[in-house]
């Protein structure tokens, strides 16, 4: 594997090599070791609007005075999220893509798919507004403006739960967006808030990510409000059976606690500049029935 | 956006208070970073050693691949490695992805190569006459190795601060291997990296701060080492 540890073996016979040589595997091993004695860790991939609006470092530290599990967040973009549930390198996940979310389950890769919570999308761009998007009731109205304006678009362009949403926006409305105009970042939420900051461009986002950012940037909330940009978040844990020694059990408490009654009202406490930013779900059947879409 | 010089100021106060988070972090760069060149730096030296004074077919094909082996990408290192260490990869039962360890194996691959070029220099341009006449002496050659490299110490340290600045602020290898989990595998570059995205440059500054002047004080010592090594020359 390395050769660093390897090669040593066959070379000095003589007693200070093998104590060098011991002193060299001793080290190596218990930094290898550190890592398997957490058992009790729990890892969470989850999307990095989660993790970077600051919801979760306001609420697992209350899952890990309960439960006494560590939880290790992977803060990455849905679709790198459900590839890492799928080769089986996290435990639990966290994410907003209903269809993506559809198809892992059915391809077999996980199980106990629960609704969390939820909060919404938003357009936003430039008070300029070049496009003239201002308060239209449909976000697909608001794309074909952009796309007809060809005003300065960033796209997501990671496959996260986000841009999947953008696609199917763009899709219903049958533009293929392309140009100079239509900018892919190929970046998390926040530094695609800000590429649209510097750039005076338009982009999608969820109003989580908005609502914790939006002090830091010179942007409007242009259209919002339209049932297409219901943007709900479940929890999923990975098939039992194609990895057997994932920490199971701590994904399903996991899953549990979030969805406890407690644990909603932590979510639904949780605040940013007096605004809430997301709307817990697991206990009403509305978002049940939009997750179907 | 904040001006530039309150940020930093804000960033020193950050330092100064000993925020805890930003300790951890800083510990985490640093115990990785020592631990994977205490790893790869013997048999680094080993085959660098090895490379200057033997001669075998493909000994050109080596050193070359050495040298080009310098200027992999980071993100390069880090992709092969994700995929040898994912679950659903040849090493997935070692469990080793996101965890330390993957950063320090990430960070010894991108060590060796820079250890063995630049200790095969140092061992190129020593005197022959150090081994030989340890040899003559009786010494075994274990004992004689370990003369050279007492010679060389100065060269050989470079080699190894070098090799520091080549993996201490690489931040693609140990993204995707390690994941960034605070507490675990957040180190000052991936910290960085995330804090500008939040758009919290505070943090990520003092941070630089701490990378500078590492940096400073290692330029500083191998200004030093190489006057030293000058003056026993």
């Amino acid at each position: 594997m390395n050769p660093a540890v390897n090669q040593p073996v066959s070379w000095g016979a003589h007693a200070r090599h093998k104590s060098l040589l011991n002193t060299l595997l001793v080290c190596f091993c218990l930094s290898f070791c550190n890592s398997l004695l957490h058992a009790d860790t729990l890892r969470l991939a989850t999307t990095t609007s989660t993790a970077n609006s600051g919801l979760l470092d306001a609420i697992l530290p209350e899952f890990q005075r309960q439960s006494g599990i560590e939880v290790h967040v992977i803060a990455v973009g849905t679709g790198a999220a459900l590839r890492l549930g799928r080769d089986g390198d996290v435990d639990v996940l966290l994410v907003h893509a209903p269809k993506a979310e559809q198809a892992f389950i059915n391809s077999g890769y996980g199980s106990h798919r629960t609704s969390v919570m939820y909060n919404d999308f938003i357009i936003i761009g430039p008070a300029a507004d070049p496009a003239n998007i201002r308060g239209l009731k449909e976000a697909g109205e608001a794309l074909r403006h952009i796309a007809q304006q060809q005003a300065t678009f960033i796209s997501r362009g990671d496959d996260s739960g986000t841009h999947k949403k953008e696609k199917l926006l763009w899709q219903q409305i049958q533009i293929l967006p392309k140009g100079s105009w239509y900018r892919e970042a190929g970046q998390g939420m926040g530094k695609v808030l800000q590429i649209s900051n510097e750039t005076n461009g338009y982009t999608l986002i969820d109003r989580g990510t908005w609502l914790a950012y939006s002090s830091k940037v010179d942007l409007d909330v242009l259209v919002e409000g339209d049932p297409q940009l219901f943007n709900p978040y479940s929890v999923i844990q990975i098939n039992t059976q194609r990895f057997p020694d994932l920490n199971h059990q701590g994904a399903a408490a996991f899953r549990q606690w979030l969805v406890s009654q407690p644990t909603q009202q932590l979510i639904a406490n949780f605040r940013i500049n007096n605004k809430a930013l997301f709307v817990p779900s697991a206990n009403t059947a509305v978002a049940a029935t939009q997750v179907a879409e | 956006m904040e001006s530039l010089s309150s940020t930093t100021l804000e960033a020193i106060q950050l330092l100064l208070s000993g925020n805890a988070e930003l300790w951890s972090l800083i510990g985490i760069s640093f115990s990785t970073t020592f631990k994977a060149i205490l790893i790869a730096t013997p048999a680094a030296f080993i085959l660098g050693y090895l490379l200057s004074s033997t001669r075998f077919p493909g000994r050109w094909a080596l050193i070359s691949l050495f040298n080009s082996l310098l200027s992999v990408p980071t993100v390069v290192v880090g992709l092969l490695l994700y995929i040898l260490l994912s679950r659903s990869g040849p090493l997935g039962d070692l469990k080793l992805l996101f965890t330390e360890t993957a950063m320090v194996l990430g960070q010894i691959a991108l060590a060796f190569p820079v250890l063995v070029a630049m200790s095969l220099a140092s061992f190129k341009a020593a005197d022959q006459r150090v081994w030989e006449t340890a040899r003559t002496l009786g010494a075994p050659p274990w004992r004689a190795f370990a003369t050279l490299l007492h010679e060389l110490r100065y060269g050989l340290a470079a080699a190894c601060i070098a090799a520091y600045g080549r993996i201490i602020s690489e931040v693609g290898c140990s993204m995707m291997v390690g994941g960034n989990i605070l507490n675990h595998t957040r180190n000052i570059p991936t910290a960085i990296a995330l804090e500008t995205s939040k758009g919290d440059f505070s943090q990520g500054i003092a941070l630089g701060l701490v990378l500078l002047l590492m940096a400073l004080g290692l330029n500083i010592c191998i200004t030093y080492l190489h006057r030293r090594s000058e003056a026993s020359a």
